[in-house]
């Protein structure tokens, strides 16, 4: 007995600590705190499209808007259960067909239905296929979950292709959005229409999600991801909680699915493909899965990403995996993660501290990052667009991949950026600490 | 006559051809505080395994408070009104020791999980978690992460957690592994308040611990059961020192 006790941490103090008067319970803050957030949500998406104006934009934040609902149901699975899926798009892309489906017999039979309710029909779609491929992959969470969300992917993507009536095969399925009961005189044609329709969408469907991770349900999914066993010892089922979720969590994915639908007017096997399931998982992870707002933040900068990269470069999709390979080995948090660490320090007041060594770091990060874009861009240049010749521009100069200058030029940035980077590391840590415990000295 | 909280008869469990219970039979009546010995390897944790339904018996029967449990799943036997503390701390690590305690709470209460109203709504969650946070004196640790207690005061989380579901029997496996003598003092006074009115049964090594709690005491050696009496007469009991104090003792 004694040599345990030795290891237990002495003065813990429990044995002694005397039962206070003061309330003990977490505070929840007001409700006029918590609507705050929601409110410049709100303002954000009504005004964006008067800030940023070109078509373009609006096509952006169309797609943001679809892939934040997206991103923020994949993480009711993964941030809040637990449940790493490989095949969230499998809801995402049946949304997607039976809300085109429905929106053409709607079309087709003057059924007195407007547009802005359609998403309900995928929201219903991901919910009866969620709830019944729920019931066979939740048994267990972990590898065994992640396989068989692979199988039914695999399972469905190519069932898609097999029934061409429904699927429509390759060439997917189409549909017109202007058809529907106008109300209000809306006809949905201008996208202007159609990305306030996804706003309202991304909003209600936002705060429901929001609101679901305070029921005892989203407690309970919480819990199970800790620790499940102990949850059937405190007499709740693990796997019901589980298949709640991942059904829940495939309505909003249809529901995502739907707006992709009315936003494209098509819908094909793309949607439902294991491209699809990982671009979800991609921005939810690297908007990081340990707050609600990462996957928001994942999917903001993603779509950013691929329509603004895939217009710089074409291999636009390495640089995205690159990004995820840094985000899980430096900040498994996200970027959501990496910035909340900082919410103590900016309340003590004390976060100002780490400016000069995050300037310190910024330089050689830079250096790393270009030198190692260049050498990526002149390599695929040489092996793989061999016949395009080996003379480029990269960031405006004109260079010449065959030679070895750039090479060295470029192959020094990165190297030396790598080393100054690993070298400034113990200084940025050491102010963090400095911060932290300042912060910790501001606050009783 | 209520029937007894638990009974156990001829109950067995093998593992491939290793038999580590080897017909035991049991009864504890309610209310009573009946505590479990014998050396490492006797069985006792396995016994709690089968009695809490982790683990199904190979044969024989169990019965909480005269219906037969054989066999359910550890949920079933929850609602039924058994709840059971591990050897090796099980909780929620990353939750909050507020949060840990509710989730117990709410099955308790008889919540489903819902997904339609804000838990913090409930009427009468918070203050039967704020209640237990008192009774096992963690109330001013509340909203601190709980894989970051220290080691006492996770094992008292762990009984909290057990008496959270408001279930009148419990089993405690070796409440007080690993804590120093002054807080397996502390934690048998918090035993006794926290259990009472209720029927205990707990395995559990440290001897003063036992003879200072426990209203009966049963000897398990090799998977049987081969004395239950009072700590007096065990203590007497030619076989139990033989088999288990007289090593103990040494």
């Amino acid at each position: 007995m004694s040599d345990l006790a030795d290891a237990a941490p002495a003065g813990s103090g429990w044995t002694t600590a005397q039962p206070g008067r003061a309330s003990i319970r977490p505070r929840s803050g007001s409700l006029a705190g918590q609507a705050v957030p929601w409110l410049v949500a709100a303002a954000i998406l009504a005004g964006a499209p008067l800030v940023l104006t070109s078509g373009t934009a609006l096509t952006m934040m169309s797609l943001m808007g679809i892939m934040i609902v997206f991103a923020l149901s994949y993480n009711m699975l993964l941030g809040q259960t637990g449940l790493l899926s490989f095949g969230h798009a499998v809801y995402y892309g049946l949304g997607a067909f039976f809300t085109v489906h429905a929106m053409t017999v709607v079309a087709q039979n003057r059924l007195p239905v407007p547009l802005p309710v359609m998403p309900l029909v995928g929201g219903l779609a991901g919910l009866v296929f969620g709830l019944a491929f729920g019931a066979i992959s939740t048994r267990r969470a972990g590898t065994v979950f992640a396989m068989i969300s692979l199988g039914i992917a695999e399972l469905v993507s190519s069932g898609s292709n097999i029934l061409r009536s429904f699927f429509g095969g390759e060439e997917g399925i189409t549909t017109n959005r202007t058809k529907m009961l106008r109300v209000l005189d809306l006809n949905f044609g201008p996208q202007i229409q159609v990305y306030y329709l996804i706003a309202a969408w991304c909003l209600l469907c936002a705060l429901l999600m929001y609101g679901i991770t305070r029921t005892p349900l989203g407690r309970l999914c919480n819990a199970v991801r800790e620790n499940p066993e102990r949850v059937e010892f405190l007499g709740y089922e693990p796997q019901s909680v589980r298949i709640a979720a991942f059904s829940l969590s495939a309505l909003f994915a249809g529901i995502a699915g739907s707006l992709a639908a009315i936003n494209f007017e098509i819908a094909n096997s793309a949607y439902l493909g294991v491209h699809q399931s990982g671009v979800v998982l991609l921005a939810a992870f690297i908007g990081g899965i340990g707050h609600f707002v990462g996957p928001v933040v994942g999917a903001v900068v993603v779509t950013l990403l691929q329509v603004s990269l895939s217009d710089l470069t074409e291999i636009w999709q390495l640089y995205f995996g690159l990004l995820f390979i840094a985000i899980v080995m430096f900040a498994p948090g996200g970027i959501a993660g990496l910035a909340l660490m900082h919410g103590p320090l900016l309340r003590a007041g004390t976060a100002h501290r780490l400016v000069p060594a995050y300037l310190l770091a910024l330089v050689p990060f830079l250096a790393l990052t270009a030198g190692l874009v260049a050498l990526i861009e002149m390599a695929f240049r040489l092996l793989v667009k061999a016949g395009e010749g080996s003379a480029m521009t990269l960031a405006g100069l004109p260079v010449d991949a065959a030679t070895p200058l750039p090479w060295l030029v470029t192959g020094a940035m990165a190297l030396g950026g790598g080393l100054a980077l690993r070298a400034v590391r113990p200084r940025v840590a050491a102010a963090w600490d400095e911060a932290a415990a300042a912060a910790k000295e501001a606050r009783p | 006559m209520s029937p007894p909280a638990i009974a156990l008869a001829g109950l067995t469990k093998s593992f491939g051809p290793a038999r580590i219970i080897n017909g035991v039979d049991l009864t504890v009546p309610v209310g009573e505080r009946h505590a479990i010995i014998g050396p490492n390897g006797a069985g006792k944790s396995t016994l709690f395994h089968l009695i809490s339904g982790r683990f199904a018996p190979t044969s024989g029967t169990i019965r909480l408070e005269g219906t037969d449990i054989t066999g359910w799943k550890p949920a079933a036997i929850n609602r039924a009104g058994l709840a059971r503390s591990f050897q090796v701390t099980n909780i929620f690590p990353k939750l909050t020791v507020w949060e840990n305690v509710r989730c117990a709470v709410l099955r308790a209460m008889g919540y489903r999980p819902l997904f339609w109203r804000s838990v913090e709504a409930l009427p009468g969650v918070a203050e039967r978690t704020e209640e237990i946070l008192r009774s096992i004196r963690l109330g001013h640790r509340a909203s601190l992460a709980a894989g970051l207690l220290a080691y006492a005061e996770q094992r008292a989380l762990e009984i909290g957690i057990a008496i959270a579901s408001d279930a009148r029997v419990i089993l405690l496996d070796e409440p007080m592994a690993g804590m120093s003598h002054s807080e397996s003092e502390h934690a048998t006074q918090l035993i006794r308040e926290v259990t009472s009115g209720r029927t205990l049964l707990m395995v559990e090594h440290d001897m003063a611990v036992v003879f200072g709690l426990a209203d009966r005491i049963s000897v398990l050696v090799y998977g049987r059961i081969i004395a239950t009496d009072t700590p007096e007469r065990i203590r007497e009991n030619r076989a139990v020192q033989e088999a288990y104090l007289g090593v103990a003792a040494a």
